[in-house]
């Protein structure tokens, strides 16, 4: 009969565990409870609370040669949790003596929820929640500023996710005001603020959602003059404009700042959206070197918009946002998504840099600043 | 027979379909085979001097037939051909 001896566990104390974290090669595991792991964890510790060992180490701690260390808040769990790991055939683990608290007690570092408040944690929790965002991504969207261009059809449900999400400073960029027909899918503003500027009316709902958000208001039209100043200040930029003149003048003003666009743009029931990173993918215009003459770009206002469309692609947008604020996923970065809402189908198109793009190739000429947006060789291009 | 998805803005040319089957071995000879069906085509997606016009983009599948062999690019009947203007809406 087979006899299962139990092997002694190695304790280190926490400057050794230190040591070797810092030579590399250690898989890290934290065996305590989520809420616990969300305040405090040391860094690249991998959350396997005690009763999911059996099922999720593998994941975690996929190689059972390797030197694995666990940790808890004072060292009792980790201590079992070594015990089981070797009793499942671990054969280099260590559980760090004192746990987390004698860790910090040698003021060793500690990825923290500090940044944010008791309310914030529970705010936010769903998201600290995904091991892709976590405290340090919830932190970098606190931080985040995000510029919107439009507070319209794509702009109010990009504006009412990103401030739900914890955007730290929201821009937006608009000199309407609320309209009746703009209620049908602008779903930041409300019956009671026809009439009120589209900026102000975003700002409160928003400051009703999510008090954590800054709101900046910038109630005016984006020229020549004040782009390059206002962009600077953000670190992401949403295009919603409703005309070619601002996307083009937002794509040569943000290639020059080199400012990722989110750019999507609706008519009717179909929408399209890309993420351009200057110098990483294509710009706007290497996409759509010239804009279309009148008669082939109407507006929503002529043609109509499915509100539910214009919804889904402002969403899509905000999502391209978080993934760019996080470093997580895969942008639409050198693709264009179709969104037919009619048939539900969407489409990918690639979108390749334009080696001869006027903007962002390798021979572009220098563009005085207010020459931004124009088209020097299009004489029929009509800004307005 | 290709299929060729016709962009909102297009199809009061083309009676409202958003899709349209026509015939040709190149993108050059599927899109004259719409503008033949659907003449009010003609001028929006071809300049005077018979080139695509530059505000129109065009894809095979999902590649722009402008990093292909533009209209000589070779098209097969399982293949879609995209129109793809620039819209503005926001």
């Amino acid at each position: 009969m087979a006899t299962q001896t139990t092997q002694q566990v190695e304790e280190i104390e926490p400057f050794e565990a230190a040591q070797e974290i810092e030579g590399g090669d250690v898989v890290l595991v934290d065996t305590r409870e989520p809420h616990e792991y969300q305040e405090a964890h040391l860094e690249n510790g991998k959350l396997v609370p005690p009763g999911l060992l059996g099922d999720e180490i593998a994941a975690a701690a996929p190689d059972k040669s390797a030197r694995t260390i666990l940790y808890c808040r004072s060292g009792n769990r980790s201590y079992k949790a070594a015990e089981q790991l070797q009793a499942l055939g671990y054969e280099d683990v260590a559980s760090m003596a004192g746990g987390i608290l004698a860790w910090q007690e040698q003021g060793l570092p500690v990825v923290a929820a500090s940044g944010m408040t008791a309310e914030q944690r529970d705010r936010y929790s769903r998201h600290t929640l995904l091991p892709e965002v976590g405290v340090d991504g919830q932190l970098k969207m606190l931080n985040a500023k995000v510029l919107l261009v439009g507070a319209g059809g794509l702009g109010a449900p990009t504006a009412l996710y990103l401030a739900a999400a914890g955007i730290g400073t929201l821009g937006l960029v608009d000199d309407d005001v609320v309209d009746a027909s703009n209620l049908q899918r602008q779903v930041i503003h409300n019956t009671e603020r026809i009439g009120v500027p589209k900026t102000e009316s975003a700002r409160l709902t928003i400051e009703a959602l999510n008090p954590d958000v800054n709101v900046v208001e910038h109630r005016l039209r984006l020229d020549s003059s004040n782009i390059l100043e206002i962009l600077g200040e953000y670190d992401v930029i949403v295009d919603g404009a409703d005309n070619f003149p601002t996307r083009y003048l937002l794509n040569d003003a943000s290639v020059r700042l080199r400012k990722p666009v989110v750019s999507a743009s609706i008519l009717s029931f179909d929408g399209q959206i890309s993420t351009f990173v200057p110098f990483e993918g294509p710009c706007y215009r290497c996409l759509y070197p010239t804009p279309p003459p009148a008669e082939l770009a109407p507006s929503c206002s002529a043609n109509g918009v499915l509100g539910v469309m214009a919804g889904t692609m402002g969403l899509l947008q905000a999502n391209e946002v978080l993934k760019l604020v996080l470093g997580i996923g895969e942008p639409l970065i050198g693709r264009l998504l179709l969104f037919e809402a009619l048939s539900t189908r969407f489409t990918e198109l690639k979108v390749r840099r334009d080696p001869d793009c006027p903007i962002c190739g390798e021979n572009a000429p220098e563009i005085a600043d207010e020459d931004l947006g124009k088209f020097p060789d299009y004489e029929l291009f009509c800004a307005g | 027979m290709a299929t060729i998805r016709i962009p909102p803005v297009l199809r009061p040319q083309t009676g409202g379909q958003p899709e349209v089957e026509a015939s040709g071995s190149s993108v050059g000879e599927v899109l004259r085979a719409l503008t033949g069906a659907h003449p009010d085509t003609e001028s929006q997606l071809f300049g005077p001097d018979g080139d695509l016009n530059r505000y129109v983009n065009v894809y095979l599948n999902d590649e722009d037939v402008r990093v292909l062999d533009g209209l000589d690019t070779p098209v097969g009947d399982a293949d879609t051909v995209i129109i793809m203007p620039a819209m503005a809406g926001g």
